[in-house]
């Protein structure tokens, strides 16, 4: 089976905002580029694009044939997707071990396991 | 019952269980099992029932579900019935087919299905009840019962929730969730709705039987029949009786004592759990006179167990029990169960011990306010007369 892992940052603290990101001691911030990296190593891992700051989304939408264009993510910034991966997997067990090792996880995000419909 | 009934209610969960294991899809399964009970119902009374009914059972079912992917190639093609050579009537026995239960029941309570789904499959497909009476049971309407159900199936099959049991790792929370499933659907029962209650038993003899070395499934089936047992003793009229008032004579003291007997194995197996304290709690309770000192410190020690106030509570009533009722009030008083009813009838109680009479009438008020059960507040309402003016 292939999942989709939707990475919503929420809380965590990333390097984007620094001030955030200093709450996290030295060996925090080495542990989640070393566990984003180990996770982008895992069999079966297709790494995500790598997405900028939510504040610097549009939101597109079309009404009556005219394109409305709104500033910000179509969910709360607090809400917004951070980053994604796809994850080729036995089982739904197996997808969430891995969810389990994303760092946004343990930090104020969640991540949200979708399967991926194959025709 | 009717003798068929008894076999459908006997044979349902382990002939599911295993052509699950054998179709690879719960839908298929759970149709090939109807035909093949709607057959043996047709069939059994005229011909006889089959010197194996569970083997006839799975193997007619698979013949019809073989029957059933001829007719729909696209379907055959994403199971696994592909791989496997057909199935002939007859030539199985009970011992080749193997109980795959287990793997059904951690399906079912698989986390990632929410509770009220989980409760509802575990009925459906361990326990061969009918929608209808799931719906029944739990006061919702039939047709919201149906769509949990069919979301909840549809969920294990695109999500990928696997049919098995958890590997090492990820059993200890995995079995903590199947308990808690089983004892919830104890729980609606003991409410009043017997069915449910002799349902959970039934589920919890399954699980013991299932994983023998498993101390904590021990316990909770011990949980289950020494509280089931003071059941007829519960209600008069439609009254709530507490425990130190109930008729003894009308307490079952045979299941009590199987309860007990699985709790010594439960202890034997030597796991100190949740279900292990409630049980130990359960069987003193049973004891006459009651070890209030010891009944103290087990809700002492299930509370840190769990952190849960509830149980804090009936700590502080053992205590009340064991003779401290200024330490019981103390410690209600400590509790942040403001909205709970259980918490205002327990204080209303040790302050009418305590010769506090305006107060305790004050705390019978706010617990009426709070209940919702007709024979619980009849209970309230016989307490607060009793007060002194």
């Amino acid at each position: 089976m292939k999942y989709l892992m939707l990475i919503h940052q929420g809380d965590t603290p990333t390097p984007r905002d620094p001030e955030a990101w200093a709450t996290l001691s030295e060996d925090e911030q080495q542990a989640v580029y070393a566990d984003y990296q180990a996770i982008n190593q895992t069999p079966g891992v297709t790494p995500g694009l790598g997405l900028d700051d939510p504040s610097t989304a549009t939101t597109v939408r079309v009404e009556d044939g005219r394109t409305l264009t709104t500033d910000g993510p179509f969910v709360a910034v607090k809400e917004a997707l951070g980053g994604y991966l796809v994850f080729e997997a036995d089982d739904l067990d197996a997808a969430i071990q891995l969810a389990a090792r994303i760092p946004a996880a343990r930090l104020g995000g969640a991540v949200e396991v979708r399967p991926v419909v194959e025709y | 019952m009717t003798p068929l009934d008894d076999v459908f209610r006997d044979e349902w969960g382990r002939v599911l269980a295993a052509l699950i294991g054998f179709l690879g899809d719960l839908d298929l399964a759970e149709e090939a099992a109807q035909d093949a009970f709607a057959v043996a119902a047709e069939r059994w009374p005229r011909e006889g029932a089959p010197d194996h009914p569970r083997a006839w059972l799975v193997t007619t079912a698979r013949n019809r579900a073989i029957d059933r992917l001829r007719r729909d190639r696209t379907l055959a093609a994403k199971t696994r019935l592909l791989e496997v050579p057909e199935a002939v009537e007859d030539d199985l026995d009970e011992t080749v087919i193997r109980d795959e239960r287990l793997e059904l029941l951690f399906t079912c309570c698989h986390p990632a299905l929410a509770l009220d789904a989980q409760v509802a499959l575990t009925l459906r497909t361990l326990g061969g009840l009918s929608t209808e009476e799931i719906a029944r049971a739990f006061l919702v309407p039939e047709e919201t019962m149906k769509k949990r159900l069919v979301r909840a199936k549809h969920k294990i099959k695109a999500a990928g929730i696997p049919f098995r049991v958890p590997p090492a790792h990820l059993l200890p929370d995995r079995l903590a969730a199947v308990l808690a499933v089983v004892y919830l659907i104890f729980n609606e029962g003991y409410g009043g709705r017997g069915e449910l209650a002799g349902e959970a038993i039934r589920l919890g003899r399954a699980l013991v039987e299932l994983m023998p070395d498993e101390p904590e499934a021990h316990a909770l089936l011990a949980l289950m029949l020494i509280n089931d047992a003071r059941r007829d003793a519960r209600f008069v009229d439609g009254t709530v009786v507490l425990l130190r008032d109930q008729d003894r004579s009308l307490w079952d003291v045979e299941q009590i004592e199987e309860g007990r007997a699985l709790l010594d194995r439960a202890i034997a197996l030597g796991g100190r759990g949740p279900y292990e304290l409630q049980a130990a709690i359960a069987a003193l309770h049973s004891d006459e006179p009651q070890d209030w000192p010891q009944l103290a410190a087990l809700y002492g020690e299930l509370a840190r167990v769990t952190g849960s106030p509830v149980v804090e509570l009936n700590q502080a009533a053992a205590v009340a029990e064991a003779g401290d009722v200024e330490g019981a009030l103390a410690l209600v008083e400590g509790l942040e169960l403001e909205q709970y009813h259980y918490l205002h009838a327990t204080r209303a109680e040790l302050l009418r011990r305590l010769d506090r009479v305006d107060e305790a009438r004050a705390a019978y008020g706010r617990a009426l306010e709070l209940v919702h059960s007709d024979a619980e507040r009849r209970f309230l309402e016989l307490r607060l007369a009793e007060l002194p003016d």
